[in-house]
């Protein structure tokens, strides 16, 4: 579906080094790494935004709808949540539907600003299904969200997940549990330039197990 | 803005301008000279004016150039204003001219275009909008600098098109700025067509100055000048105010969770 053959990425001194994989649908990947090593980099390189990365180095994206969850909301802030939703081609109907999907029905009507950390990040979620991606982009979802809102919009996304069995999906994260709830590939990215060291499909009963041991043993998950 | 100390007590602004005039009266009552015409003078120069039907027709025509130059130069400035803020390269091209204009006197610009062109209108309407274009261009460059680039990434990820770029994306970051340069572009440019009037044209609140001047009427003076003052005011308090407060409720929600 997607076949990344991105040669590096320089900031001055070199960030990103070669990624060469692809990626199929119903890939669930989580990408793990130390913190600053360029996940966030390497998502909006696959995302069309690094203008560095040619885009000849993403093949297949041009066919494909894109859902990016960033960091932030990044709604717009004079738009109403329905407003926002159709922006990106939702009717209305499905904008409402959409919203209370991820728990905000009612909420059609409020702005961005308006919302809670949590709030806003669900209606940032609606908003990238609202596009009905074959590619989903979730940057750090769970960051800054107490324990409880954090499960609560895990187990959305794992329902997200289970009802479009199509779509690919592409999670950074720094905790190996969302790993087990949401992933069957996992990525890690690491040196210097940033490479990934693992690539490794999570079918067999036992891989996540070991995987994340290691990466506890090596006290890379941050958490 | 007001202070976080809470409003001034609503007598402070009705303090120092019926003082000034009580003072302008008393100093016209005092010297008895047709040179400070007393503020009822003033009054009844302009009751009579405007029951003429001279006043209308001379504030009509200053607004209609007023208007046009006002809405050219505002679309003209806040194209450049973004070309400029956007590409590094077209700024470096281009601010030295954009410095050169800025300094240029209006007075220059007037007569030059009378010069090249003629007393023409379209003449008098360019020198308006020569001299308005640069500040404009300026103030909206500022804000095409300051645009957020992460709702750029997002409306890039979600394949905006052009026009919802400019309509969802930058119009509304440019707002302030595009409030701050309608405020000064008003207040400038009544002034410089003001000159232009004077300078070139037969018709207008600047060509009623003019005449005015010529046989010392200093409460024809006065009159038309307040007559325009109120009148710019009056676009303030009914059109660009309401504009302003509709354009930014999205900034003080009240917020929906507890």
């Amino acid at each position: 579906m997607l076949e990344l053959r991105i040669a590096g990425r320089d900031f001055g001194q070199p960030v990103l080094g070669e990624v060469f994989t692809t990626i199929e649908r119903g890939d669930r990947i989580c990408l793990l790494g130390p913190s600053g090593i360029g996940k966030t980099t390497l998502l909006n390189a696959i995302a069309g935004l690094d203008k560095s990365v040619p885009e000849s180095a993403v093949i297949g994206r041009d066919q494909l709808r894109v859902g990016y969850l960033f960091q932030e909301h990044r709604l717009l802030p004079w738009r109403t949540l329905k407003a926002n939703l159709r922006l990106v081609g939702a009717s209305d109907d499905e904008a409402g539907k959409l919203l209370s999907q991820v728990g905000l029905a009612g909420y059609g009507h409020y702005l961005p600003d308006q919302l809670s950390l949590g709030m806003a990040r669900r209606a940032a979620l609606a908003r990238c299904l609202a596009v009905k991606p074959d590619l989903l982009l979730l940057d750090e979802p769970f960051a800054s969200l107490d324990p409880v809102m954090a499960g609560e919009l895990k187990a959305l996304i794992a329902g997200i997940l289970d009802s479009r069995p199509e779509m690919a999906m592409i999670c950074v994260t720094h905790d190996g549990g969302d790993v087990e709830i949401l992933a069957n590939r996992l990525w890690y990215l690491d040196g210097k330039p940033a490479r990934l060291q693992w690539d490794n499909a999570l079918a067999e009963p036992g891989l996540v197990d070991g995987l994340l041991g290691r990466l506890r043993d090596l006290d890379l998950t941050g958490s | 803005m007001k202070g976080r100390a809470g409003r001034p007590p609503l007598w402070s602004y009705w303090v120092v301008l019926p003082s000034f005039v009580l003072l302008w009266a008393l100093t016209a009552w005092l010297l008895q000279t047709s040179l400070l015409p007393t503020p009822l003078n003033v009054l009844d120069t302009l009751i009579r004016e405007s029951a003429s039907g001279e006043l209308w027709h001379h504030l009509g025509a200053t607004l209609a150039r007023v208007l046009v130059a006002f809405v050219l130069a505002m679309a003209i400035g806040t194209a450049i204003g973004i070309v400029m803020g956007r590409s590094q390269t077209t700024n470096a091209l281009f601010d030295p001219l954009l410095v050169l204009l800025l300094n240029l006197p209006a007075l220059v610009t007037i007569i030059l275009m009378y010069v090249w062109f003629g007393l023409v209108e379209v003449a008098a309407v360019m020198a308006v909008v020569i001299n308005k274009v640069p500040n404009v261009a300026v103030t909206v460059r500022e804000g095409a600098r300051s645009l957020d680039h992460r709702l750029e990434e997002m409306a890039t990820v979600y394949e905006f098109t052009r026009w919802q770029r400019l309509r969802e994306v930058w119009v509304p970051q440019l707002f302030p700025y595009l409030m701050a340069a309608t405020r000064g572009g008003l207040a400038l440019i009544w002034k410089i067509v003001l000159v232009v009037e004077l300078l070139g044209r037969s018709s207008g609140v600047g060509f009623q100055l003019h005449m005015a001047f010529q046989v010392f009427d200093v409460a024809a003076i006065l009159a038309y000048s307040l007559a325009f003052i109120a009148v710019v005011q009056l676009i303030e308090l009914a059109i660009l105010q309401p504009i302003e407060r509709r354009s930014s409720r999205w900034r003080q929600p009240e917020a929906a969770h507890a």
